[in-house]
């Protein structure tokens, strides 16, 4: 097992500002500009052994600007260290670098984050829907969803 | 009284001679479908585990005729909807039931499939019987082995007391 | 990398090349895909081409569900993800919960979750193997297991009041605490489960056609595992020895004294034996725990997340206001966000909670282990037969309530 990497080796690695990385419940957290996306991860993976990619979610922040948080969950099997990342995009098009060049798993959870919030993942050429199915309108988990609407396949029968 | 005509009724048309042996093959008929289901079950989600449980000792549902579960809608004639039916899952319950021959019974095994549970979304079908007509529903969360084999024992009542016609529509 | 789509006979709007190949499709109502996974294969004569996962048919839409309901009102949800081993998903929702309040819970609420949880990945495995051996045609080991399983679970609903889906964590604590003699039966149950378990060893581990239908199917290499995300037995079946209960450990982890078993291949049979010894690690953890347990009360003493004493609700009316905002309001957790994880019979079971403060979420969002492996199944299926995705399919241990939530 190698050394944990501490604050200041993160934080000379990837070259951005010194308060966009913190120390957060034992992980590190990341505020990156979604343009430093890919580099970061490049990194991480390279340099500080992040190889297994756990999740890709977003958060839906309804009356700010910008409103969405596209949140990326890592860990290290080599030294056991957990990052968060944290890229906020903007609401009327979201769109965030895809994984999938460095990350196998990225393929299945970028699907879901898209048909879920409406991220694109640029780079990911496969965003049919998973969980929902085609023919679904809008995207359920953001805020301006009724969580009863439903789109149903068959038509309801007469009882 | 004013004077009514009684009308003669044929004698092959509801005769009690007819009644009686209607009857008593309704009867035969209802018995032995009654101890040979052949359940297809059409299992989603937790359900399933009590479905494995009440299938396996010791609550074995083959004292009941209920235990081969048959993997084809068509050889099958009770479609057990084990679990909760969403909307992407809807069609596919519609076809596996439309694929079933007469005579078949469907049982709505669990909260789940009777009424949607505590699933109220976009996502979840609130009970099965939204798509497809019910004759019995296992209340539960998941059920117990027990409730399960009671409701079999109330489908098989149920299917004794009814009516068989096998060879025509009225026999 | 080049998408896998394939024309899907139910949804009839997609449209590919299938380059003369035969397409099936297995599923979605299928019994050895857990009824809710369709797998649509490409097939040259018998051997798999191309795999196309679609998973979704079971999304319950757990996610929305969760920003309308209060903190405690979720563990019935959590419950059902993982239902084979519901007490697992409590206690891991119910310590991010905690982490986020910063509550510490009790010394015996920390070893009673450990025993539990352990408790439940013996169900869990159980269940797993039980339904992968019978997908084979070993009916006789099937019914060994779910016996023993069926005894776990009248067990624990002497414990919890259910059978299956349990709602026993609790934010703070636990929903109350062993009956008498409980710990006796649970002694009773590991030295039945030693019996059964060796009779299916003696059944399957030199049985020449589940060699023959296991040994070198569904092989995944190390480096592909950890890239497409796989964790749990799955990744230790490769090679690599990787369980959180060693390496960050939680709860009463660091305490016990057990080994990680990893497989030499990778293959199916690595899996299943995986599976069968890490059962029994399981069983030796609790040996260790039932004699470390120790008095004390079981949930912490905190007034924002524990309901207070019944004597106390009827008789006081700080204690009667506390419970009825609990209740209806919820635990007010303060704003933030926390990612916990567990380690789930499955893999790396993960908790991502955001609160803006309040007695509900604000989102949560699930990192469940089956729907990563869905993504990488097409890995284990891809250049076998056809009658290989049943084998691989159900050593991969796929939970629809945690896959699609």
């Amino acid at each position: 097992m190698m050394a944990a990497p501490s604050l200041d080796q993160v934080r000379r690695l990837l070259d951005v500002a010194p308060d966009a990385i913190t120390v957060s419940r034992g992980m590190f957290v990341l505020m990156l500009e979604p343009v430093d996306l890919l580099d970061a991860v490049r990194l991480l993976k390279s340099e500080l052994q992040f190889d297994l990619f756990l999740d890709v979610t977003a958060v839906d922040w309804l009356e700010r600007s910008p409103r969405f948080d596209v949140v990326y969950h890592f860990y290290s099997t080599a030294h056991f260290a957990r990052a968060r990342l944290k890229v906020l995009v903007p609401a009327p098009d979201p769109v965030v670098d895809s994984l999938t060049t460095l990350y196998g798993s990225a393929h299945f959870m970028e699907r879901e984050c898209h048909e879920m919030h409406g991220i694109g993942f640029r780079g990911n050429d496969d965003l049919r829907p998973l969980l929902l199915y085609e023919g679904f309108k809008g995207h359920p988990l953001r805020k301006d969803y009724p969580k009863q609407y439903e789109q149903p396949l068959v038509p309801y029968r007469e009882r | 009284m004013g004077s009514s005509t009684i009308p003669i009724r044929a004698v092959t048309d509801r005769s009690p001679a007819f009644e009686y042996f209607s009857t008593k093959k309704d009867e035969l008929v209802g018995w032995a479908r009654k101890f040979s289901l052949f359940p297809y079950p059409f299992v989603t989600a937790c359900c399933a585990m009590e479905f494995m449980a009440v299938s396996s000792s010791p609550y074995d549902t083959d004292r009941f005729g209920a235990a081969l579960p048959r993997f084809s809608p068509r050889q099958s004639d009770l479609l057990m909807v084990v679990g909760t039916l969403t909307h992407k899952q809807a069609p596919i319950l519609l076809k596996v039931y439309e694929q079933m021959c007469e005579p078949k019974w469907v049982m709505a095994f669990g909260a789940c499939a009777t009424s949607g549970g505590f699933y109220q979304n976009y996502a979840a079908v609130a009970g099965i019987d939204k798509i497809i007509p019910v004759d019995v529903y296992v209340p539960g969360c998941p059920p117990r082995p027990e409730t399960v084999i009671d409701a079999i024992m109330q489908l098989q009542d149920r299917i004794a007391r009814s009516h068989h016609p096998i060879l025509t529509d009225r026999f | 990398m080049q998408a896998i789509t394939l024309p899907n006979p139910v949804r009839p709007n997609f449209r590919a090349d299938t380059g003369g190949d035969v397409i099936v499709n297995i599923g979605p109502s299928h019994p050895a895909t857990h009824g809710t996974i369709q797998v649509i294969a490409a097939l040259d004569g018998e051997k798999v081409r191309r795999v196309d996962v679609h998973c979704g048919y079971l999304h319950r839409g757990f996610e929305k569900e969760c920003e309308s309901h209060t903190w405690t009102n979720l563990i019935p949800y959590v419950d059902r993800l993982n239902y084979c081993s519901g007490l697992i998903n409590d206690f891991a929702y119910c310590e991010a919960v905690e982490a986020l309040m910063e509550i510490e819970i009790t010394p015996r609420c920390r070893y009673l979750r450990t025993l539990l949880s352990e408790y439940s990945r013996i169900a869990d495995h159980l269940t797993c193997i039980a339904a992968s051996l019978m997908e084979l045609g070993a009916m006789t080991a099937f019914l060994y297991l779910v016996m023993i399983r069926d005894y776990i679970y009248e067990h624990l609903a002497a414990l919890t009041g259910a059978r299956v889906t349990y709602t026993y964590g609790r934010v703070g604590g636990l929903a109350q605490d062993v009956p008498d003699g409980w710990l006796l039966r649970l002694d009773e149950i590991l030295d039945q489960y030693e019996d059964f378990t060796g009779r299916i060893h003696g059944l399957m581990d030199r049985n020449r056609i589940f060699i023959d239908r296991t040994r070198n199917v569904g092989v995944i290499s190390p480096e592909d595992a950890v890239s497409w995300g796989f964790t749990g037995p799955i990744l230790r079946s490769t090679g690599v020895p990787r369980d959180l209960r060693k390496d960050t450990p939680y709860l009463a982890y660091a305490e016990l004294e057990f080994e990680v078993p990893v497989g030499i291949n990778g293959d199916n049979y690595d899996r299943y034996y995986v599976r069968m010894r890490e059962m029994d690690e399981s069983v030796h953890m609790i040996r260790q725990l039932m004699d470390m347990l120790p008095d004390g009360p079981i949930s912490v003493d905190d007034r924002r997340c524990v309901l207070p004493p019944k004597h106390l609700v009827y008789s006081e009316i700080e204690s009667l206001i506390n419970h009825f905002k609990l209740i209806m309001e919820g635990p007010q957790v303060p704003a933030g966000e926390v990612y916990t994880a567990h380690e789930a019979p499955n893999g790396e079971l993960g908790f991502y909670l955001v609160s803006t403060g309040g007695g509900m979420p604000y989102r949560m969002h699930v990192r469940s282990p089956s729907f990563v492996h869905m993504g990488g199944l097409h890995r284990l299926l891809e250049g076998y037969q056809l009658a290989d995705i049943i084998p691989t399919f159900g050593s991969v241990n796929m939970i629809g309530g945690e896959c699609d939530r």
